[in-house]
């Protein structure tokens, strides 16, 4: 019952009685951009984070004096004063029983609030290293049309998040972060190459031929980790259930597809899954834009507006014969 | 009906559940042999002062390198994956740039985690490594002038001492540098400033030369309070002390 086949001209209507219309990327530039904007600017978080602790180090620099960030993606000091730390790593060090300076734990404290209001899987989409590597497979598994390969539950990644834990005590050292593609392609990044682009070329071959969105999808522990942040996370994507036609454009081009669960979705006013990284994809391809960044607290309250507004604009549309007849 | 549907609905719950597990602890058996591997991967890495194994230097550390950047020397490394070196750690060459011994630590205030002991605040208490010198290969031992570790050394006359040595069928004897465990650091600067082709002086990780005399030897010359006070042969058994002691042991009348 999701779409409609009406009398007027084969126009498929959405549940909501209007026309679905697909995606269609704009032809002139400057269209495109805009179109582009959050892949663009995701790609300057990314590539920006690594610059700052590259250029500190490499090219000395500095704000108001002070070196601007020294260390890596494990742990580091911005501006010579405030630390921050991966709060997995600290997670996992602190399960093999060892007490840590209170600097590690306050960094891992900061970072943690930082990605609980900004949307916890939003490091995956604007900051991790390795989403450069696979957001390259998945393109190029759309280009060339690649078969989707083996299937894998997404739930792997939370046994694997656990393992990490109980390994961490097991062994008496930080097990993920031991054999941890992500650190190991920033570290080498920042602090000269050895073997660990092996490590990320084989998630870019995996998520290529074997596993679709393979790794960030169904195996990282650490986007596992960041998911359940964003279970509680302020910045969310808000969606316009009355505006949607079911046409499907979102899902195409969302890395965690499962979460546009349109029928939940509708249900919350936004998309609540924690597996949601905040990448915007979706936002810019919708055509009837229902969908939009917001705040959790503020998205019942600009739906409820939103779809007063609706109500009162469409007295004079075909839509609205369409809604009382569906309704 | 609908009860059975349930009960057969729970067991296949139930074997899912139990697959996963078991598939989680497959890979977790196969992911703690790599993290066994890694952190054993070499026995004979020299890391920066404070880090100290015993106090968990290899669990504390989150292999973030602030260490490495606040290095006045550039003495320091991350180790990179496929080194042989546990991956991601701070260690460091002697050979290429051994430790300066800044007065400061600066790599150690650096640390945010404490895998470098903060309550190192003397530098010259650091146990970094040991110097051990190959007799075979050092110019001194082959009775020249050489002795350049010796004045080289930060903890000079303690650390490398110079000795003299008799040589047969001469009346000069050779002077020799002998390092003293008790006060070397294991920064290295003897190990860079050694001038043979291979450094005739090394770093290593102490417990990989270090013996242990064992409690039962009593080196009477050098502790004599010792010998006299405890030595009791004729003690009657519930008078003697608790363990096995050597001397105890060979003079005991009931196992004669
Ligand atoms: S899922 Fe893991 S590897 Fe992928 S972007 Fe997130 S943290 Fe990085
Ligand atoms: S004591 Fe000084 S020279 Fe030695 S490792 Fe630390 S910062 Fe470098
Ligand atoms: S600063 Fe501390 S935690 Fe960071 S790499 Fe050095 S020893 Fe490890
Ligand atoms: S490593 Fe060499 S230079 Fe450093 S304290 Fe020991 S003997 Fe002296
Ligand atoms: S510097 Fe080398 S060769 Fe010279 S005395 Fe020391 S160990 Fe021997």
């Amino acid at each position: 019952m999701s779409t409609l086949e009406s009398g007027n001209g084969g126009v498929r209507l959405g549940p909501n009685g209007r026309p679905v219309r697909p995606f269609v990327m704009p032809k002139r530039f400057t269209g495109k951009l805009w179109v582009w904007r959050y892949t663009i600017l995701r790609r300057i978080t990314e590539i920006g984070v690594l610059l700052l602790f590259f250029g500190t180090v490499h090219w000395g620099w500095t704000l108001f004096g002070q070196r601007i960030l020294v260390g890596n993606l494990s742990a580091s000091t911005l501006l010579d004063t405030v630390p921050l730390a991966d709060p997995f790593a600290t997670l996992q060090i602190l399960f093999t029983g060892h007490v840590l300076q209170p600097e590690v734990l306050l960094g891992a404290a900061i970072v943690l609030v930082f990605y609980a209001l900004l949307g916890g899987r939003v490091w995956c989409a604007w900051v991790c290293p390795v989403a450069l590597v696979t957001d390259l497979s998945s393109w190029l598994r759309r280009r060339f049309g690649i078969s989707p390969g083996v299937s894998i539950s997404r739930s792997v990644r939370y046994w694997a998040l656990g393992v990490a834990l109980v390994l961490s005590t097991l062994t008496g050292v930080a097990a993920f972060e031991w054999v941890s593609p992500i650190s190991m392609f920033h570290r080498e990044l920042l602090f000269g190459a050895g073997l660990g682009w092996m490590a990320v070329a084989g998630i870019f071959v995996f998520d290529l031929f074997v596993v679709r969105d393979g790794w960030c999808g169904h195996l990282c522990p650490l986007g596992a980790f960041y998911g359940v942040v964003g279970e509680v996370a302020l910045l969310r994507i808000r969606f316009d259930a009355p505006t949607c036609t079911h046409c499907g454009e979102c899902a195409k081009v969302c890395p965690e597809p499962h979460v546009l669960n349109l029928k939940k979705a509708a249900e919350a006013g936004m998309i609540r899954s924690g597996e949601c990284t905040n990448c915007g994809r979706c936002v810019v391809v919708c055509p009837e834009d229902t969908l939009s960044f917001d705040l959790r607290f503020l998205i019942r309250k600009h739906n409820l507006q939103s779809s007063s507004a609706a109500l009162a604009d469409s007295s004079s549309t075909v839509q609205a014969a369409n809604q009382g007849t569906s309704s | 009906m609908s009860s059975s549907k349930t009960a057969s609905a729970r067991r296949l719950f139930l074997a899912k559940l139990g697959q996963s597990a078991a598939m989680a602890a497959t890979g977790g058996l196969l992911w703690g042999f790599m993290v066994e591997q890694q952190v054993h991967a070499a026995h004979n890495v020299i890391r920066p002062p404070g880090a100290e194994d015993a106090d968990g230097f290899y669990a504390k550390c989150i292999k973030c390198g602030q260490c490495v950047r606040d290095c006045p020397y550039d003495t320091l490394r991350l180790a990179p994956a496929g080194m042989r070196i546990p991956i991601g750690t701070p260690y460091f060459v002697p050979r290429e740039i051994p430790c300066y011994m800044c007065p400061d630590i600066p790599c150690k205030a650096a640390c945010p985690t404490g895998a470098l002991n903060p309550k190192l605040t003397k530098i010259d208490d650091a146990r970094m490594g040991l110097a051990v010198i190959d007799m075979e290969h050092c110019l001194s031992w082959q009775g020249l002038r050489c002795e350049v570790c010796y004045r080289e050394c930060p903890i000079q006359g303690k650390a490398i001492i110079v000795k003299n040595y008799p040589r047969k069928l001469s009346k000069h004897g050779m002077f020799v540098p002998v390092v003293q465990a008790e006060y070397c650091t294991g920064c290295g600067v003897c190990e860079k400033a050694c001038p043979t082709e291979k450094a005739a002086i090394r770093v290593v990780q102490p417990e990989l030369v270090e013996g242990k005399i064992g409690e039962h030897y009593r080196l009477g010359w050098k502790d004599p309070g010792r010998l006299t006070e405890e030595f009791k042969p004729y003690a009657p058994p519930s008078q003697r002390q608790e363990g096995p002691s050597g001397l105890d042991y060979l003079n005991r009348e009931d196992e004669l």
